[in-house]
């Protein structure tokens, strides 16, 4: 019992920062999934929500702050896929993908001339900072709230894509741009509504994952953005089950390891991780062999 | 009907198509015969705007439909099965099907229309909740075909249907697409098959690197010496 009351915190708070992680996975699997692109720029999506809500809630209420972040990472991940991704669509791979690097340089110095290098503070958010006891533990109510949400959106998520005629459009298109056109599909609206999804989603985990901290500069999309890109190779890339399978992994062994004072290495854990996984299994838990077509 | 006028298509720096017409009437099976390479699926793919044309147009009921997207002209009646089948694997039958209805808003129409379809496929509706992938090279030809018919086309085009499959299967395909006919929809056929082709064809036209050398009904050509030479191996 004394062990289960030590380590309870650790195992929260990695659910927690798994449940974050998940949310800004998908974006990455998701964008995979039907451009097969890895969409560099997301995790600067992220960090660029955190910011904005940095300077919106001080003229604007919480809700509607929270409203307007995803609004506007929504605008944010859509003009960068009409401008710097659309037109490469015919281009090869690696164009796109240096392209999608390029957003993500531009977007993070943008941001260090508007913050001038400084960080910023996060705004507390009482409600998501209220200490709630479980057990012996303490801890803030975001750790409490974030699985949940994340699995209820993870929930609704899936139902539209296995339910919902867009969704079955976004399975068609994932596979065959041609095929699908040939259905009648509109392959451009079916991307647009990926990065929207995507995007709505990082604004989101933004929002519980800046909570968590007191600060946010143009670089704290980096670190969070590749664990969750790790996270989606891990559960593998195209797979949102796999993502949030291994977001969750991710989050509660990098918790577990600050908990047995190897805090210095708990960055290190999961890029080991991902070596790994890349020579044992690839294509990641639940990634799919390329079919091939005959 | 549609109209074909001195169509040209660039492929990657080669003149895939230079300048071809082809009718296809109301009512009609209409094949397109050629070896591989000779510009067969570039023609089909530049009527439905997948490739675009250097030159020359596409009229659809005497509507240019040249510069359409893929959708309008999906919308407007014309359908492409594509070489290769092209099933949705991890969609199941049931769902594939419903891809082909994608653009109908007519649900009890396309209710209908997907009753038809396992009527004319019945081991399809064996399998309706089986993955694409899950299903047999001919059964995949089968939905292939069901599929394009889901959109409630006025122009299948067929792209090789018979293309890696058991003479038996190919012999059900063949009698669905005179079956398609029937019921007053025009196809397009192209097949490297050119004798099962021939046979059901109304007219037929030959293609040779771009360009149409022979043209005439189905018999004429199947009766011509030097379409038996070049593609009926006599």
């Amino acid at each position: 019992m004394n062990l289960f009351n030590t380590w309870l915190p650790y195992i929260l708070a990695g659910i927690a920062v798994g449940g974050q992680y998940a949310l800004i996975a998908i974006g990455y699997t998701m964008v995979y999934g039907i451009l097969r692109l890895i969409n560099f720029a997301h995790g600067d999506i992220f960090m660029w929500s955190g910011l904005i809500m940095v300077y919106l809630i001080t003229v604007l209420p919480l809700w509607l702050s929270v409203i307007v972040v995803v609004v506007f990472a929504i605008l944010l991940g859509t003009t960068i896929e009409r401008v710097a991704y659309r037109p490469l669509r015919s281009a090869p791979r690696m164009s796109i993908m240096i392209s999608a690097i390029g957003v993500s340089y531009l977007l993070q110095n943008f941001a260090l001339y508007i913050t001038g290098g400084l960080t910023k503070t996060y705004p507390a958010i009482r409600f998501l900072q209220k200490t709630v006891a479980i057990g012996s533990a303490t801890t803030k109510m975001v750790t409490i709230i974030t699985p949940f949400l994340t699995i209820l959106l993870v929930f609704l998520l899936v139902m539209l894509i296995k339910h919902t005629k867009i969704g079955m459009a976004m399975r068609a298109v994932s596979r065959d741009f041609e095929t699908s056109s040939l259905m009648g599909i509109d392959i451009n609206r079916v991307i647009t509504v990926t990065f929207v999804i995507g995007c709505a989603l990082a604004a989101i985990g933004s929002v519980l994952y800046f909570s968590n901290y007191t600060g946010i500069n143009p670089m704290s999309g980096a670190m969070p953005g590749l664990k969750a890109f790790v996270a989606a190779v891990f559960g593998g890339i195209g797979s949102v089950p796999g993502a949030v399978l291994g977001a969750f992994v991710i989050g509660i062994a990098e918790n577990i390891i600050k908990g047995t004072g190897w805090t210095t290495f708990s960055d290190a854990f999961t890029f080991v991780l991902l070596i790994i996984i890349l020579m044992i299994k690839p294509t990641g838990l639940f990634g799919e062999k390329d079919i091939d077509k005959v | 009907m549609l109209a074909i006028r001195d169509l040209h298509v660039h492929y990657g720096g080669i003149h895939a198509l230079r300048g071809i017409n082809i009718d296809v009437p109301d009512g009609k099976i209409i094949s397109l015969i050629g070896a591989n390479g000779a510009g067969k699926s570039t023609t089909l793919k530049a009527i439905m705007g997948l490739v675009s044309k250097s030159e020359g147009h596409v009229y659809w009921d005497n509507t240019d439909i040249s510069a359409m997207k893929t959708k309008d002209i999906v919308g407007g009646g014309i359908t492409l099965c594509p070489e290769g089948r092209k099933i949705f694997p991890d969609l199941t039958v049931e769902e594939n099907l419903a891809a082909g209805a994608y653009l109908r808003k007519d649900k009890e129409a396309v209710a209908a229309d997907r009753k038809k379809a396992y009527e004319l496929f019945p081991r399809l509706s064996e399998r309706t909740w089986q993955l694409g992938a899950t299903l047999s090279g001919g059964e995949q030809q089968m939905l292939a075909v069901a599929r394009s018919l889901m959109s409630g086309p006025k122009l299948l085009m067929l792209d090789e249907p018979s293309l890696g499959l058991a003479p038996l299967v190919i012999k059900d395909i063949f009698a669905v697409i005179r079956k398609i006919r029937e019921e007053g929809v025009n196809v397009l056929l192209i097949e490297q098959n050119a004798k099962a082709a021939l046979e059901i064809s109304d007219y037929a036209y030959v293609l040779e690197s771009g360009v149409i050398t022979m043209a005439g009904s189905g018999k004429a050509l199947l009766n011509d010496p030097r379409v038996q030479k070049a593609y009926l191996g006599e």
